[in-house]
């Protein structure tokens, strides 16, 4: 009791800002604190994806058959490659960044730059890429049937077992309707827009083509998708209610409905993190040119957003794994 | 501050670095050769690793211990966690743990449960 009368002094020190909790800075804390919290968003957004994946454990769509695109390789069977390619850029990204902490320890402005920019580019890049992915799956490759129930049909070569693309067996008819625009009618009605083929245009061109055959969403005991016999086919494209081309919000031609909606968001959420990391980079590399730092006589800002793009590496990782290899 | 304030060794000292950038690159490759594990199994699929184990495929357990080998390499050694003070160190990861651990349990658990009762129920999910 006594001490803490006649110590007023030190007690400014412990209470005034002196103090560091942890020997870290308050500026790296609190990063801490927000790295902590947004570790908790995303495991939230992980597990709910975890939650519907075991809802629908027998139908899931199988990341290897939906991901299958690599730059410049057309028509080319590549799962996973392409993804694997972001996370050695987004890793290489992140050892830029560390070397760019550790050049500040050093008082290495030069250096510091110097890193600073890879990083940024290392990041630009992983920001396209991921673009480049979503323009794939939104556009989609081979287009699918759905039905009343929410199931999705996909088409298949009985002979080669090669996935066939909706336009390469269609019957288009020319009775086909046009989308309907506000500009043509009641100026708030009008509709999302229509697919390239009609239910009825799909069935017939089905029927006339014997080597086609429906791969189901459901999948057996080794892992595999169903496919039905051809006779089982032509009894199940009857259900067929919708004409589904890639992904929306609504539905997608992979499988169950939730997975585009766990992609956008999951990802989304993810990009955004890697966008804004980018962007306070950025400030930050403005900073160290004009010598903000230099004059502060540490570099520990750079430390700082580290840590957040260190953060945005690691929650990769984890997307990585559940979202395309799991 | 100067390159002694850093801890150069990795797997409890089997791996010491001269320096703090040497840490750097050797865990760039420790990462990377992981990663490459990981895309090879993914890509080769062994027969052996799809017999299930625990409710999931032996290869996702696989996936998912590789993950956090990753993950704790990324926090300790890019993060700087290994310098930071172990009160700092057990605060975020001990927080983590326990939350993450307890809302994976309960949500998948509760999965596996409506799977059952969309299964067994009498009800024709394929129209």
């Amino acid at each position: 009791m006594s001490s803490t009368i006649s110590s007023s002094l030190q007690e400014e020190d412990l209470w005034g800002g002196g103090n560091k909790p942890f020997k870290a800075s308050y500026g790296k804390l609190m990063m801490w604190f927000f790295i902590v919290s947004d570790a908790l968003t995303f495991s939230g957004f992980l597990v709910a994806y975890g939650f519907s994946r075991f809802k629908n454990i027998d139908s899931w769509p199988i990341a290897d058959e939906v991901f299958t695109h690599f730059p410049f390789l057309h028509g080319v069977d590549a799962p996973m490659y392409y993804v694997a390619l972001m996370t050695f850029i987004l890793i290489f990204s992140s050892v830029t960044m560390v070397l760019a902490v550790d050049a500040g320890h050093h008082m290495d402005k030069k250096k510091v730059v110097f890193y600073m920019a890879l990083t940024i580019v290392g990041g630009a890049i992983f920001v396209g890429s991921q673009a480049w992915e979503w323009n794939n799956f939104i556009r989609g490759e081979y287009g699918a049937l759905e039905t009343k129930g929410g199931q999705i049909y996909q088409f298949e070569n009985l002979n080669s077992g090669k996935r066939v693309a909706l336009k390469d067996f269609t019957i288009s008819d020319p009775k086909l309707r046009s989308q309907h625009e506000s500009k043509n009618g009641i100026w708030f009605t009008n509709e999302s827009s229509l697919p390239s083929f009609t239910v009825e245009e799909v069935i017939t061109g089905f029927k006339s083509n014997d080597d086609l055959i429906i791969k189901t969403e459901k999948i057996d005991e080794k892992g595999h998708k169903i496919r039905l016999s051809r006779e089982e086919s032509l009894v199940k494209i009857k259900q067929a209610k919708y004409v589904v081309e890639g992904a929306n919000l609504i539905r997608n031609e992979y499988g169950n409905r939730l997975f585009a909606d766990f992609f956008f968001f999951i990802t989304g959420f993810h990009g955004f993190h890697v966008f804004s990391g980018v962007i306070i980079n950025i400030i930050i590399f403005f900073n160290v040119l004009i010598g903000t730092y230099e004059r502060r006589g540490h570099y520990e800002m750079v430390e700082k957003v580290g840590l957040y793009w260190h953060f945005v590496d690691l929650v990769w990782v984890f997307v990585f794994t559940f979202f395309y290899l799991v | 501050m100067n390159d002694n304030t850093h801890k150069l060794e990795i797997f409890r000292g089997l791996w010491k670095f001269k320096s703090n950038q040497h840490k750097i690159w050797g865990v760039l490759f420790f990462l990377s050769v992981v990663t490459i594990i990981e895309v090879a199994l993914g890509i080769v699929k062994p027969e052996i690793l799809m017999n299930t184990f625990l409710s999931t495929k032996l290869i996702n357990w696989i996936f998912i211990i590789l993950t956090l080998v990753k993950a704790y390499y990324i926090a300790w050694d890019f993060m700087h966690l290994r310098d930071e003070k172990s009160g700092l160190q057990a605060s975020i990861v001990i927080t983590l743990i326990f939350l993450i651990a307890y809302l994976v349990f309960i949500l998948v658990v509760e999965g596996n449960y409506i799977y059952d009762v969309m299964y067994e129920g009498f009800v024709s999910w394929d129209f």
